[in-house]
């Protein structure tokens, strides 16, 4: 059952049995997880067919060839690529069963309770508390950068269940429920003039133990399999020549000789090299990937965007001269889906500035390359074998 | 211009960069090469004939039928990120690729182009272009007009034959018969001189009109594959770097453990994945003579020259004191790497080849 010609077949099957032009598309979706054709790399029951992963692009193309509706998955980015590993690694039968499903079908979007005000790069110095009570755990503490937390029925979160350990080892990992009474979502607005983001109040917020996902303290390496996933989540797409914000930039050029310079010609030019480079650094990665021989490279692609964002929105601004003095609109909104190079020159220079921060600043990116990809030794520390609550803060 | 690239390495040429690795280390070991960099002869004894002839890399761009190795600029580019990486003086870059490529340009399968090609794939002569090193591509019609001894003439000194162009067509010249006046390189490891061969006759390989483009075919290639020399430089000064900081003892710790040094060499490390996929890319679509292979030529040469410069600067810089001496191999890469950058086109005119091919022009 999990060769590319069953699987095109089952695929058939399915469109046959819901022919997507008069099925409803949640009820398309959800047929698709039963069939197994979901994911085809997860477990029979749980939306796959325990298949090769590389496998899943035959369904899709079989899919896509059809019409067949998607589940979106940009907007339900976090429980797709985050949410879902960590439950099928480390949750019981009966929480699988219970969340994967609407999960995948984008019924019940998920978001990431993780970085706090005083837990940023050091996010293992966490200080949200979850005390245990009887069944269940009661859960104090603050939150921020979190994402989805307004549409979001259901969230991962790691709070501290033991201040008395270093901070490595008092961590939980939970799953928590957004509609709790306990859970106030306020928007956290960026310098961009929107929120995207939320800051997240969690008030005696009870979780029942049995939505605790690994052991108690374990916290922390569960959450090494969510952040993992994060990182792999990118270069899957082929991307054209000039497909990124270059494209933008280079489209004014063409457009508006009058804004030509020579000093900006030179910087575009050498800009326009570095995309096209990394372009070439996405599709071998790809390339890599396909044939089964992934690379450290994977760590490269987020440092090199975010430089490359942020300096050729600069430069964009530039170009534009007296249109670079103006901003599309300051208005505060709370946008579902985050588009880096949508809008106008003014919101990508603003927006890509967090490229270096959100999901592993460039300095500890830096670091890991540099230790993990180089075996350059670490800093010496003094924070790995104090109690949480003897660290400074 | 649907051509998709491949830009990983096969086992071929894995197995081809094993061989001359191991051929580098036994006879071209940074010892070695400064051992001789100061003589006249700075070609490492019997390297090139192992090389040329033995593991047959003189002919991988030279069809079997033309007494070639068949084989394409993807495995070439493997042995120039070998000869990079080892900053070993040979007559790789500019005999094995820029002469050959130029004579495979020329098409021809019999009469005195076929045979020289022939020879110069079997590794029996070696053939260097009259022009200076700084040619680019789109400056070979330049030449045919030139006047005067051509000036830094790379490898003058290892050829047996010079290809000169000349008003009326590209000539083959006998190195005898020409007068070479070597020059003092910055480069010590890839000697230069002016080369003056209006005295000789030579034969006329072909005519103006066909020439012109071989020459130019024959830089592009060079300039392309100079890509992964680059890259092979670039990622040897990088390990040294990083084995230097991780051994050296400073303030009671090795010095690669402070951010300020490491951060420096991550940089370096995400360049050099830049470089490997933009070298490769040129490297393949030289292979397979993809319509869009000058555009790609231009963005790994844009790309690799600042690297390899950055490479060799920061493991100078790096190494502290011991970067600074004669004795440590890291100047050998610094003065490759500066050279590599006026070679075959500056970045900067690769930008500008850029601006035009992808219609980003210059201010009127």
């Amino acid at each position: 059952m999990t060769d590319a010609a069953a699987l095109q077949e089952r695929t058939r099957a399915l469109l046959a049995a819901h022919p997507p032009a008069t099925t409803d598309r949640l009820d398309f979706l959800r047929a698709r997880y039963d069939a197994g054709l979901a994911w085809v790399h997860y477990p029979v029951g749980l939306g796959g067919l325990d298949a090769p992963r590389s496998l899943q692009a035959v369904v899709d193309a079989e899919l896509a060839a059809a019409g067949a509706p998607d589940n979106d998955p940009r907007r339900i980015g976090i429980g797709l690529g985050m949410a879902a590993p960590t439950l099928l690694a480390y949750g019981s039968d009966e929480v699988r069963s219970r969340f994967l499903r609407p999960l995948w079908t984008g019924e019940e979007v998920w978001c990431q309770l993780f970085s706090e005000p005083g837990a940023g790069s050091d996010l293992a110095a966490l200080g949200t508390r979850a005390v245990r009570d009887g069944d269940d755990w009661v859960v104090d503490g603050q939150k921020v950068w979190t994402s989805s937390a307004h549409t979001a029925r259901w969230a991962i979160l790691i709070a501290r269940t033991d201040p008395d350990l270093p901070k490595h080892r008092g961590i939980t990992y939970f799953v928590c429920d957004m509609t709790d009474p306990g859970v106030e979502v306020r928007p956290l607005r960026q310098i961009t003039g929107e929120a995207e983001f939320n800051e997240v109040f969690l008030t005696g917020v009870r979780i029942p133990d049995a939505h605790r996902l690994g052991e108690t303290g374990d916290g922390w390496r569960v959450a090494q399999t969510t952040l993992m996933n994060e990182r792999v989540s990118i270069g899957g797409a082929r991307i054209p020549r000039e497909g990124g914000m270059i494209g933008k930039a280079a489209a004014v050029w063409r457009e508006r000789p009058a804004l030509r310079t020579h000093a900006l010609h030179r910087d575009l030019l050498a800009l326009w090299v570095d995309a096209e480079v990394a372009r070439l650094t996405g599709e071998r990665l790809r390339q890599q990937l396909v044939a089964g021989q992934p690379g450290p490279e994977g760590s490269a692609m987020k440092l090199g965007f975010a430089r490359l964002n942020q300096a050729i929105s600069g430069l964009e601004v530039e170009l534009l001269a007296e249109d670079g003095l103006v901003y599309d609109d300051w208005t505060m909104r709370r946008p579902e889906l985050v588009d880096f190079t949508g809008r106008d020159a003014g919101y990508r220079y603003l927006r890509s500035k967090g490229n270096s921060i959100e999901g592993g600043t460039t300095e500890v990116l830096l670091n890991i390359v540099a230790e993990r990809v180089l075996g350059l030794p670490p800093e010496p520390r003094n924070d790995k074998d104090v109690p949480w609550k003897d660290l400074a803060r | 211009m649907s051509h998709e690239p491949d830009l990983l390495y096969s086992d071929t040429e894995d197995a081809l960069r094993d061989a001359v690795r191991s051929l580098l280390a036994d006879r071209a070991g940074h010892q070695a090469v400064l051992d001789r960099i100061e003589t006249g002869d700075p070609y490492p004894a019997g390297l090139w004939p192992a090389l040329a002839a033995g593991i047959g890399a003189a002919g991988l761009l030279v069809p079997e039928k033309l007494g070639g190795q068949g084989a394409s600029h993807r495995e070439a580019a493997v042995v120039l990120e070998e000869l990079g990486r080892a900053v070993a003086p040979a007559p790789y870059l500019t005999g094995a690729v820029v002469a050959t490529e130029t004579l495979l340009a020329l098409g021809a399968t019999d009469g005195p182009a076929a045979a020289l090609l022939a020879e110069l794939a079997a590794g029996e002569r070696t053939a260097v272009l009259a022009a200076p090193l700084t040619t680019a591509p789109r400056a070979a019609d330049a030449l045919f007009g030139a006047t005067g001894p051509a000036r830094a003439v790379a490898d003058a000194a290892a050829a047996d034959v010079f290809l000169v162009p000349r008003p009326d067509g590209l000539y083959a010249v006998p190195a005898a018969e020409a007068a070479v006046t070597p020059a003092t390189a910055l480069d010590l490891t890839r000697p230069l001189a002016a080369v003056d061969t209006a005295g000789a006759a030579g034969t006329r390989l072909a005519g103006a009109g066909e020439a012109r483009a071989a020459v130019r075919r024959g830089l592009l290639a060079g300039a392309g594959l100079l890509a992964s020399e680059q890259l092979g430089l670039a990622e040897w000064c990088l390990e040294e770097t990083v084995r230097h900081t991780k051994e050296r003892y400073q303030f009671n710790r090795p010095i690669g453990s402070f951010q300020a040094l490491k951060h420096r060499m991550a940089h370096l490390w995400l360049d050099l994945v830049g470089a490997r996929a933009a070298a490769r890319a040129a490297a393949d679509a030289l292979a397979a003579g993809a319509a869009d292979a000058e555009l790609t030529v231009s963005v790994a040469q844009a790309y690799c020259s600042g690297v390899a410069v950055r490479a060799a600067e920061e493991c100078v810089q790096l190494h502290g004191g011991i970067g600074m001496t004669w004795e440590h191999p890291a100047h050998l890469a610094l003065k490759r790497a500066k050279a590599d950058q006026l070679a075959l086109g500056s970045a900067g005119h690769h930008q500008d080849v850029i601006a035009g091919l992808v219609d980003l022009p210059a201010p009127a």
